[in-house]
C-alpha cells in the first residue's frame, strides 16, 4: 500500500477531495474572457527581431551547396544561422531518459529527410525582410529516392531515410527492430478456432491544428542566460532539450509560459525555442520565431500514420482464443516521440480482453514524411479503433450482440494478461452494463448479472449460445467481408444522358446574418 | 516603405498611427495600438480568432486591410467591459466554462456580441450561425453556444 506523507502539505490542501458535481472555476478564466492572458505572443520586446526558417522543397534530397551570398546583403538581415552554428545539432527528444539516439539536426547539413525541413535560420528586423532573405537564399540539391510507405520502408534494398537507423526501424535496446509480444501459442489457438477473421486498419496522419500556432521568443539576461518565452506543453522538457542542443547549463535558460493556446500534443517537440535563442545569442537581441498557419499544418508533426494488421481465432460460442497482431508505426523521417508511441501501443494489446494466445509486433518505421508525434493517447488511439472495429465484426461473425460479444470476452480481476501480469481493478464489464443501460441498448439478463470480480461473475466459458445460428461458411484467410465492411462497389450503370436543367429558381435576396457573411466572405465576394 | 496616416476610434477613443502599405488591421491593433485582444491564428481569414467590430459588424482583423477602417470605429475584445464590471458575455462565458485554452475566445466574444448588439433574444440557431466562422479547437462548442443563450436571458433579466 502506498504510504502518502498528508502531513507535509496538511496546512495547504483541504483533505475533502468530494468536488465531482460541483463546479470550480478555472484559475485562468478571467484572463481567458478579458483576452487578458498572456500567450507567448502577446510578449512585445524592445527591438525584437524575427526569425524564420528555409525549408527543403523535397522529401529526401542531398544538399550540395548553400549559397547565401545574395541573402546576406539583404536588407534587414541581422543573421543568418546554418547548421554548423548550432552547437549540438544532433538531437532525439527522448534522449534526456536515455531512450534512443540523436537522429534530428536542428538545421540540416548533408541532407535532409522530409519536405519542410528546415535547412536555414534568417533573423531580421522585420518577419517581411525574413521571408525577402529566405527567398534569395541558393541550395543546390540531388534528389534522393523517397519511400512514403511503412511496408515499401521495410522492404530489402528500400532507401534508407535517416543513417542513424540503417535498417529504417527504431532499435530498442540496441537489438530489437521492433517490441514484441508473445503469449501462449496463437498457432494452436487458429487451430482450435472456428473461425478466423484477419483484417487490415489503418489510420491517416491527424494535424493537431492548435489555433495558436507554435513559436517563441528569447532575450538575453543578466549573467548570461536567456528569458524565453513559449508556447510549449512541455516547460521544463522544452528547456533541457535546449540546453542540450545549446550546450549550455539549464540554469542559463529561463523559461516562461504555460499559457498554450491549444497543443493536444503538437507543442511538446520543442522546434521553435533553440533556433529563437541561439538568434537571441547571435544577435544579442530579442528575437521571435512563429510556426505560420501554412508551416504548422504542412511540416509541424502530426499524430503519425498507423497501419494494423489483426488476425483472430474465434470459437463458436464468442471466446477468442487467439490474436495476431501486426502494428507498423509510420515515425516520418526522425524518431520525434514515436518510438515511445510502439511501447505504449504494445503495452496496450490485445485490448481490455482475456485472450489465452496472443502474438504482436509493434514497429517505429522512418518514411519520408513529416516526423509523428504525440497526439491524445497516441500509440493506443489507432490501435482501439482497430481493435473496436474488429470486435464488431466478430460478434457479427459469431452471431452474437457486439455488447454482450465484449462482455464473454472481457477480463476480469485475477485473469493473466498477456503481458503476464494479473488484471487488477478491472471494469470493463460494468462499464459495458453501464453504456448499455444509458443507451438503452438491451443486453440479457445473464450479462447483466456478470462481474468484473472474480468471485462473483460465473465462469466464461460457458457462454450462452448465440442469439442466431453462427455463419458456418468456410471463409479463406485474408481481407474478409463482413456486415461492417463497406459494401463491394456496384457495377457501373451504362450512361445515359443527364436531364435537362431545370429553369433557375427566383433567388430571394438572402438575409444578413453575421457568422455565415463573414465566413462565405473568405471565399466568395461579399467581403466588407 | 511609405507610411500612411490613419485616423478611427479604438474601443471608443480616437487614435491616429501610421501604417505600412498592406498592413493588416490585426497588426494595426496588435503591434501599432498594442491592443493584443484579437489573436492571430491563420493570417488567412479561416479561424476567426482575430474577429473584431467594424461599426458594429463582425470581419476577420487579419484579412482586413488598416487603411479601409479609416474615420470608422473598432471594438475589440478588449473593450467589452468599461469597468469593474464584466460584460454579459463575458460573465456567461466564464458561468459556463465557455473557455479551454482561451486563444479563440476574443474571437468568440465578438462574433456573439455582434449578434446581440442586432439581435438580444437570438435562438440556438441563431446563436450556431453567429459563430459559425469561429473555430475553436478545443471543441468546447456546447458551452460556448450556452454561454451566448445564457447571456440573452441574463441581459433580458436586466432590461
Amino acid at each position: 500500500m502506498l504510504e502518502l506523507r498528508k502531513d507535509i502539505f496538511a496546512d495547504e490542501r483541504d483533505d475533502n477531495l468530494k468536488e465531482i458535481g460541483k463546479p470550480t472555476q478555472r484559475q485562468d478564466m478571467l484572463g481567458h474572457v478579458t483576452a487578458t492572458s498572456v500567450y507567448f505572443n502577446d510578449h512585445k520586446l524592445q527591438g525584437m527581431l524575427h526569425l524564420k526558417v528555409l525549408r527543403s522543397p523535397h522529401s529526401h534530397a542531398r544538399i550540395r551547396r548553400i549559397d547565401l551570398s545574395e541573402a546576406e546583403r539583404s536588407p534587414g538581415v541581422r543573421r543568418i544561422i546554418r547548421g554548423a552554428d548550432v552547437p549540438h545539432n544532433l538531437n532525439t527528444l527522448l534522449s534526456l531518459i536515455n531512450f534512443g539516439k540523436d537522429d534530428e539536426p536542428t538545421l540540416a547539413v548533408d541532407k535532409v529527410r522530409y519536405k519542410g525541413e528546415p535547412i536555414v535560420a534568417v533573423v531580421a528586423d522585420s518577419q517581411r525582410e525574413a521571408f525577402e532573405a529566405l527567398a534569395k537564399i541558393r541550395v543546390d540539391y540531388e534528389p534522393l529516392p523517397t519511400v512514403f510507405d511503412v511496408e515499401e520502408a521495410l522492404k530489402p534494398g528500400a532507401p534508407v531515410i535517416n543513417e542513424t537507423y540503417p535498417k529504417n526501424t527504431f532499435t530498442y535496446h540496441d537489438i530489437y527492430d521492433h517490441q514484441k509480444i508473445r503469449f501462449g501459442d496463437v498457432e494452436r489457438g487458429f487451430a482450435a478456432a472456428d473461425h478466423i477473421l484477419e483484417q487490415r486498419y489503418q489510420m491517416s496522419p491527424i494535424e493537431h491544428a492548435p489555433t495558436e500556432t507554435n513559436g517563441s521568443i528569447a532575450a538575453p539576461d543578466t549573467n548570461g542566460r536567456y528569458v524565453v518565452y513559449t508556447s510549449t506543453q512541455a516547460l521544463f522538457f522544452s528547456l533541457d532539450t535546449c540546453a542540450k542542443i545549446l550546450d549550455v547549463p539549464s540554469n542559463k535558460l529561463h523559461f516562461i509560459g504555460g499559457t498554450v493556446g491549444g497543443g493536444f500534443g503538437g507543442k511538446v517537440d520543442t522546434v521553435t525555442e533553440p533556433l529563437s535563442i541561439l538568434g537571441a545569442m547571435l544577435t544579442g537581441r530579442p528575437v521571435r520565431y512563429m510556426i505560420g498557419r501554412e508551416e504548422e499544418m504542412l511540416y509541424c508533426a502530426p499524430r503519425g500514420a498507423e497501419r494494423i494488421f489483426i488476425k483472430d481465432g474465434i470459437a463458436r460460442d464468442g471466446r477468442i482464443l487467439a490474436r495476431q497482431f501486426r502494428c507498423l508505426f509510420d515515425s516520418g523521417a526522425y524518431t520525434r516521440l514515436s518510438s515511445y508511441a510502439a511501447v505504449k501501443c504494445a503495452a496496450h494489446l490485445p485490448g481490455p480482453y482475456t485472450i489465452p494466445n496472443v502474438y504482436a509486433e509493434v514497429y517505429c518505421i522512418f518514411t519520408n514524411r513529416v516526423p509523428a508525434t504525440a497526439m491524445r493517447g497516441f500509440g493506443v488511439t489507432a490501435v482501439d479503433f482497430a481493435i473496436e472495429c474488429q470486435m464488431d465484426k466478430l460478434a457479427d461473425l459469431v452471431g452474437m450482440d457486439p455488447m454482450e460479444f465484449r462482455l464473454v470476452n472481457a477480463y476480469r480481476d485475477g485473469d493473466m494478461k498477456a503481458h503476464r501480469r494479473e488484471a487488477k481493478n478491472t471494469a470493463l464489464i460494468e462499464c459495458v452494463q453501464v453504456a448499455a443501460e444509458k443507451a438503452k441498448w438491451r443486453i440479457r439478463d445473464d450479462f447483466k448479472r456478470m462481474s468484473s470480480l472474480k468471485e462473483a461473475g460465473g465462469q466464461r466459458p460457458t457462454a450462452p449460445p448465440p442469439v442466431r445460428e453462427p455463419i458456418l461458411v468456410n471463409r479463406s484467410a485474408g481481407q474478409q467481408r463482413t456486415v461492417y465492411d463497406r459494401p463491394a462497389p456496384p457495377p457501373p450503370e451504362p450512361i445515359r444522358p443527364p436531364p435537362p436543367a431545370p429553369p433557375p429558381l427566383a433567388q430571394p435576396a438572402p438575409a444578413p446574418s453575421h457568422g455565415a457573411i463573414r465566413f462565405s466572405s473568405v471565399f466568395g465576394g461579399r467581403r466588407r | 516603405m511609405a507610411k500612411t496616416p490613419l485616423q478611427f476610434r479604438h474601443n471608443g477613443r480616437e487614435v491616429a498611427i501610421f501604417v505600412d502599405g498592406g498592413m493588416s488591421l490585426l497588426s494595426a491593433l496588435r503591434d501599432e495600438i498594442g491592443d493584443h485582444s484579437p489573436k492571430f491564428g491563420c493570417g488567412q481569414g479561416g479561424c476567426g480568432a482575430c474577429t473584431v467590430l467594424i461599426d458594429g459588424e463582425p470581419v476577420l482583423s487579419c484579412i482586413t486591410l488598416a487603411e479601409t477602417v479609416a474615420g470608422k470605429s473598432i471594438e475589440t475584445a478588449d473593450g467589452l467591459k468599461t469597468g469593474p464590471e464584466l460584460h454579459p458575455l463575458q460573465a456567461a462565458f466564464m458561468d459556463n466554462f465557455a473557455a479551454q485554452c482561451g486563444y479563440c475566445t476574443p474571437g468568440m466574444l465578438m462574433a456573439a456580441k455582434a449578434l446581440f448588439d442586432h439581435n438580444p433574444d437570438p435562438s440556438r440557431v441563431e446563436v450556431i450561425e453567429a459563430i459559425s466562422g469561429n473555430i475553436c479547437r478545443c471543441t468546447g462548442y456546447e458551452s460556448i453556444i450556452n454561454a451566448v443563450l445564457a447571456a440573452a436571458r441574463r441581459t433580458e433579466r436586466r432590461a
